[in-house]
């Protein structure tokens, strides 16, 4: 991009791109905040052609003061909060074993990465009826195996066990991530704090903890994008049922379920709200380890 | 007190043998140099004395006391790293108090000691800077400095200048030296660069495939070298070392004589040839010899800029006096 000739033209063909994933964000955006204001239900005969009653905001007090509101912002952070948990710590222990030079470590790669490649509906069938199921489920024959009583995962535990699926989807991600990272720690490094007199633990968090804070930022951020719009997971394992209802699928219960597209709508702003809130507290907290 | 001894130390990764059995001693307040080409066992050594390889056989002793199993943290050596292994989250005052706040020492000591080094080493104004801004000297200054806070019994170097550009590496090679003069600790230092061994060391180990071929003070190695490999690899530019009938003349196996010891002469020399390549260094030129009847190219030293070119013919004469006579196992005859 050296000549003013071809910043031009680069600037001419990266138009119909821009043009085009600007509309695509664009226009659903526009529509859902028209439809957020509108009384739309389509059963009752509301269409787009037949023009829609403006009601102002009523619809988004009316979504704020339902009963299953906070409960469901409650719900997505906890979900999202415990997935990150779980994977950056587990994600840090399991880069760090792979790091060791094993036998196989190829296949064992490529194992660890496995479920990362496994659609997120069929990985939480699996759980469910698999592993969770409280009379046939792996889980269930190995309680009764030391003689306990089966835990019914989805109904006693279900918030816990969906972070359980969610997290095993996401383990493999975060793992790859820090395992580069690691990978690419100066081992000098480590043996220039061994001689300066740091045992093991303080040498993980003086020097490999540290040299890790960006990859662990890229991890968090980028997972919290996908994990505010988690879906599947809930709607093949609980349908929401049990305290698992996220924002999300608060939404599209109001939309689908009750079809009230207006409600719906107004519901989708809030979450684009919450995840802006989200997003500023993490950029917050984490951003600064972006700055090189 | 920084005595380090090694007594029939040896290394072996897997099968293979890196170190044969070694003894060496290096005795306190000694700047010993252990040099030899690539891939010699060098840095081993000098890993091995730090604790950062475990020796397969033998026993290491820091000031007569076993620490043959001693971890790296508890023999009270510091070392520099050919990568200078800062911390680069950290600033150059962490850094430097890194190993000081590992060993849980006071708040107001630690601070004491930093600026201490800091200014030793013309780091103060540096000292709340990361090391990603710092140049490649700096760097290895901070590096130096984290070694001396500690107040080790020996510092160990592996290859320090290594990263440096050639006008630094001379500076950092007397502030070192210069360093050792001022701490009178010992100093361990790994280098392939025979000039820095020749002019830092107080005494040269120098290595070939982990066996040491010669221990001496950079003159009696100049001097004396004890085999072919010893003299071919100290002096700059290498020795010239004659076999054949030449050497014959000498009863040696081999003869070798320094470029700075061969005169040239306007006519008659024991040697003529005609000139390859002339290295003109302005001080000194060099100059490769071909076609002198000998097997070897020869490499004279002539003092000043003298105007010979290549082709030209040159005359020659060892000094006899200079020669090195070496037998077929390669080792001097007196």
């Amino acid at each position: 991009m050296a000549t003013k000739a071809s910043r031009s033209a680069a600037r001419i063909m990266m138009a119909p791109a821009v043009v085009l994933l600007l509309g695509w964000m664009l226009v659903p955006l526009i529509m859902t905040l028209w439809f957020s204001f509108t009384k739309y239900l389509p059963l009752r005969g509301d269409s787009i052609e037949r023009g829609l009653d403006w009601v102002g905001f009523t619809n988004y007090s009316r979504f704020l003061s339902s009963s299953s509101f906070w409960p469901s912002v409650q719900t997505t952070l906890i979900m999202v909060g415990g997935v990150l948990l779980i994977t950056v710590v587990l994600g840090i222990l399991l880069a760090m074993l792979l790091d060791q030079p094993i036998w196989g470590q190829g296949v064992v790669r490529i194992l660890v990465i496995a479920p990362f490649f496994v659609m997120p509906t069929v990985s939480a069938l699996v759980w469910k009826n698999m592993l969770m199921d409280p009379v046939n489920g792996i889980f269930a024959h190995l309680w009764r195996f030391f003689g306990a009583e089966p835990v019914a995962w989805l109904q006693d535990a279900s918030l816990s066990s969906i972070i359980m699926i969610v997290s095993w989807q996401w383990l493999p991600f975060a793992t790859l991530i820090l395992l580069t990272a690691i990978q690419s720690l100066d081992s000098e490094q480590l043996e220039a704090a061994e001689m300066d007199g740091a045992p093991a633990l303080k040498r993980f968090w003086f020097i490999v903890l540290p040299h890790l804070a960006r990859a662990i930022t890229i991890v968090i951020l980028i997972q919290t994008i996908f994990l505010l719009s988690i879906f599947a997971e809930i709607f093949v394992t609980t349908g929401g049922a049990f305290g698992t209802r996220t924002l999300t699928y608060l939404i599209f219960q109001r939309v689908i379920d009750s079809q009230n597209i207006g409600l719906g709508s107004a519901g989708g702003v809030y979450a684009i709200i919450l995840a802006n809130i989200v997003a500023i507290f993490l950029m917050r907290i984490v951003g600064k380890n972006l700055d090189a | 007190m920084g005595q380090i001894q090694l007594k029939q130390v040896t290394k072996s990764f897997g099968d293979t043998q890196v170190i044969p059995p070694l003894d060496l001693t290096i005795e306190d307040g000694e700047f010993t140099v252990f040099v030899g080409p690539s891939g010699c066992g060098k840095s081993t050594l000098l890993r091995l004395i730090a604790g950062l390889e475990d020796i397969t056989s033998g026993h290491i002793e820091i000031d007569g006391k076993d620490a043959t199993d001693v971890v790296p943290a508890k023999r009270g050596l510091a070392m520099v790293f050919q990568s200078y292994a800062l911390y680069p989250h950290m600033s150059v005052r962490k850094n430097i108090a890194f190993p000081l706040r590992m060993a849980k020492m006071d708040q107001s000591e630690i601070n004491k000691r930093v600026e201490g080094a800091a200014a030793v080493l013309n780091l103060t104004d540096y000292l709340d800077r990361r090391p990603g801004q710092l140049s490649g000297g700096q760097r290895q200054r901070v590096a130096i400095g984290r070694a001396i806070v500690r107040e080790p019994a020996a510092f160990l170097f592996d290859e320090p200048l290594s990263n440096l550009d050639a006008a630094l590496r001379v500076g950092m090679r007397m502030e070192i030296s210069e360093l050792h003069k001022k701490l009178e600790t010992t100093m361990v230092y790994v280098t392939h660069d025979q000039v820095e061994a020749m002019t830092m060391a107080d005494k040269i180990v120098v290595l070939q495939a982990g066996v040491i071929e010669q221990v001496g003070s950079p003159l009696e190695l100049y001097r004396t070298p004890r085999n072919t490999f010893v003299a071919g690899f100290i002096g700059s530019p290498k020795m010239n070392l004659i076999t054949g009938p030449e050497a014959a003349k000498h009863d040696a196996h081999t003869i070798g004589i320094r470029p700075e010891h061969i005169d040239v002469v306007q006519s008659g020399g024991l040697w003529q040839g005609t000139v390859g390549v002339a290295e003109h260094l302005g001080s000194d030129t060099f100059f490769h010899i071909h076609n002198t009847g000998l097997a070897e190219t020869l490499t004279v030293r002539a003092i000043g800029d003298v105007s010979l070119t290549h082709g030209d013919t040159i005359h020659l004469t060892p000094r006899a006096a200079e020669l090195h006579r070496f037998s077929a196992d390669g080792l001097r005859i007196a």
